[in-house]
């Protein structure tokens, strides 16, 4: 198992994920000998875990079961353990995309926080690229580290402690792309701009407050950056489900030319033994409220010099 | 601190055969160089032949007779600008420009012949030619976790666009196999992405109608001739006598008879020849049968995208077989109704776990001072995706356990009625 390489069996060490039910995961880390407690009962890894499957079904021991799942980026995102706000996958592809990132891209980051988007991004730029990770928080940074290595990511990644303003990523004229997560990305563009490669690269700025995004826009324009652009993106999730609507009672059918024929037309789908015959329709309603503001992603491409 | 390393400026200058993207301003074309051929851009004719040389992102002007100069100073807005913005040619950007691609510009470019080389921007050509706006497209590499060194399954109409993107993510690391439906695949808008030769290695092909063959075992991949025949020995020795009849007629002085004997042979070599070649053909494409067979019939591919104007709920269903168990999917569709039936067949059938339909917005805004507001809203018309992981396949009985909860989960809302 790694981040960025499927793998059949399930081995000591790897990191799974535990599927007990809608929206209800947990990573785990397997263990000769250890035990997890699920809602079903507990989960034994020697004899559970270590041989099986991924995607396989797991009977713990009150009777219930599981599915144990490979780890990807997207189900990390939704269970990992939060330090800092995080990005979601929404931003998170659309970034991914918008950066031209794929495999042998070698991109910069910062911050780090709690390494969301950089799992995307390192198995985005598998095997042949690399991630400079700068985060100014010592433990962050040293979580980060800890966590790509038990990811068996670590040879892909570098992550550096300092101030990106300050001391920018740790590498020149090398990055095909940078990310900016902070909260003054303007004072990290002259930085921003020396990472990357001579013959130009993407800019992506991430930034909650519009007012960020203002100071950013200028610096971008003023360093030289071209083609800016600044988007958000929303995903709707649409509930699918099976509703029951009644059928109005018109009174007895007398005179067919008059009398109305719509309730008995629609009656295929009739729920027996109620009053009122019913139809039941499939539909996808959306939520009553849309998902809310993350965050602005501005976008710009610096030139070849 | 690391220095940089310096650019070869070798590998960034144009070259005939290059797919370039144009830039005006905020327009962008993207065409082929090639020798002497007249361009349309903005209005104008042009020839591409003196950028051969010059560095990806110059500036040029056009000048007399249509011949392209280099512009010496800095200069935004009306100048024509060269651009290459990525390491293989094609510029995805995000230029929100959608709606500047008018109806006279579609006709123009169907007068022309898409064949991949007169393409705009991929923004523009995505909500044109197949509705997928690229958020939509966003989604659908990163929720089917694309990635180099995986083995994926494709199954889209959209002119080879999600067929490249695919590819481009998977960096020519690990393979991709096309479904298609019909004939043959169509790679129109997989062409303009430029991959390297070695990538059209890891690309392979199946036939949706030999699907059910496969999965039941019967899939023929003999050798056999053009009628349908197994290969014989015969064939040859006719090719071996014909070859010598047509070094007889020699002489200088030829007679009637002898030139219908000449025009005789010749055809007999003529269809020899046509015979050989699709002897050729044939075996190839058996060989690529075969060795997409031989990567479907292990039943593990590592993901599945589904992005087509075929009803995807049979599409799903078929495909599905062929991915190991904790595998990501996704299915795109312009519409939802289709979606929400693969949403239910899945539920009944099983096999598939955090089923979710969603659709996404998209909104620009104008970054100004004192003027900064949103400009344009995208929504509903990227269509819709409808996204799970695969499952080890379970029986009735046992995925009851997880069937209620969902339910109980569901009576708590207010004003909803659903059935038991």
């Amino acid at each position: 198992m790694s981040f960025v390489e499927y793998s059949e069996i399930i081995q000591e060490g790897d990191v799974v994920i535990i599927f007990q039910g809608h929206e209800s995961m947990m990573p785990i880390k397997v263990q000769s000998g250890a035990q997890t407690q699920t809602r079903y009962g507990a989960i034994r890894h020697s004899s559970d875990l270590i041989g099986q499957r991924f995607g396989s079904k797991v009977t713990c021991s009150k009777g219930g079961w599981v599915y144990v799942l490979h780890p990807t980026p997207e189900l990390w995102t939704v269970n990992l353990p939060h330090r800092t706000q995080i990005l979601y996958t929404t931003d998170i592809a659309n970034i991914t995309l918008m950066l031209e990132l794929k495999p042998g891209s070698v991109v910069c980051e910062s911050g780090t926080g709690s390494g969301s988007l950089s799992h995307s991004i390192l198995r985005t730029i598998a095997p042949t690229g690399h991630l400079h990770t700068v985060e100014f928080h010592a433990q962050r940074a040293e979580k980060a580290m800890q966590e790509f290595k038990e990811h068996k990511v670590s040879h892909l990644v570098t992550v550096r402690n300092q101030d990106v303003c300050k001391d920018g990523f740790g590498i020149t004229g090398i990055a095909d792309a940078v990310f900016l997560d902070i909260p003054s990305p303007w004072e990290a563009i002259t930085h921003a701009k020396s990472a990357i490669k001579r013959k130009g690269g993407r800019i992506c700025s991430f930034s909650p407050c519009i007012e960020q995004v203002q100071r950013t826009c200028e610096a971008l324009l003023d360093h030289g950056f071209e083609e800016i652009c600044t988007l958000e993106v929303l995903l709707r999730v649409h509930d699918v489900r099976t509703v029951t609507l009644p059928l109005p009672d018109f009174g007895p059918e007398e005179d067919s030319t008059d009398s109305c024929q719509l309730a008995s037309d629609l009656s295929q789908d009739e729920v027996p033994n109620t009053g009122n015959s019913s139809v039941i329709c499939r539909t996808a309603t959306p939520p009553r409220e849309m998902a809310g503001h993350t965050g602005y992603l501005t976008f710009a491409t610096k030139p070849r010099d | 601190m690391a220095e940089s390393v310096n650019d070869s400026d070798a590998e960034s200058r144009i070259s005939f055969g290059d797919y370039v993207v144009l830039k005006r301003g905020d327009v962008f074309k993207s065409v082929q160089v090639e020798n002497k051929k007249k361009v349309i851009f903005e209005k104008q004719w042009f020839f591409l032949d003196n950028a051969v040389g010059q560095l990806f992102g110059t500036r040029f002007e056009i000048g007399a007779g249509g011949s392209l100069k280099l512009k010496a100073a800095k200069h935004s807005g009306d100048s024509l600008d060269s651009k290459e913005a990525g390491q293989d040619n094609r510029h995805i950007l995000d230029d929100g420009k959608s709606q500047k691609l008018t109806r006279d510009d579609i006709e123009t470019l169907k007068e022309q012949g898409l064949k991949g080389q007169h393409l705009y921007s991929i923004v523009n050509v995505f909500v044109y030619f197949s509705h997928l706006r690229y958020d939509t497209l966003a989604q659908i590499l990163t929720l089917g976790n694309i990635h180099a060194g995986s083995k994926i399954l494709v199954f889209e109409t959209c002119a080879g666009l999600v067929l490249g993107s695919v590819m481009e993510r998977m960096g020519g690391f690990g393979s991709v196999i096309q479904m298609y439906p019909g004939g043959g695949p169509t790679r129109a808008g997989m062409e303009s992405f430029g991959f390297p030769s070695h990538f059209h290695e890891t690309l392979h092909e199946f036939p949706l109608c030999k699907v059910n063959a496969l999965l039941a075992g019967t899939l023929d991949l003999s050798e056999k001739d053009a009628d349908g025949n197994r290969r014989s020995e015969s064939s040859q020795e006719t090719s071996g006598v014909s070859e010598e009849r047509s070094s007889e007629p020699q002489s200088m002085e030829v007679s009637v008879d002898q030139q219908e004997e000449m025009r005789r042979v010749e055809r007999e070599r003529l269809r020899e020849q046509k015979a050989q070649e699709k002897k050729v053909k044939m075996e190839e494409k058996r060989k690529k049968l075969a060795s997409a067979a031989a990567l479907l019939e292990g039943r593990n591919a590592d993901g599945l995208v589904i992005a087509s104007r075929f009803h995807p709920c049979p599409v799903l269903m078929g495909l599905l077989k062929f991915i190991a168990p904790s595998r990501p999917f996704v299915v795109y569709c312009q519409y939802r109704e289709p979606l929400i039936e693969c949403y239910t067949k899945l539920r009944e059938q099983g096999g598939a776990i955090s089923l979710r339909l969603t659709d996404s917005w998209l909104r620009h805004y104008q970054v100004l001072p004192n003027r900064t507001h949103p400009v344009l809203l995208m929504s509903g018309g990227g269509g819709y995706l409808l996204s799970g992981t695969t499952v080890a396949a379970d029986s009735a009985k046992t995925r009851n356990q997880h069937k209620s909860e969902e339910h109980v989960a569901k009576r708590l809302k207010l004003d909803e009625i659903s059935s038991a």
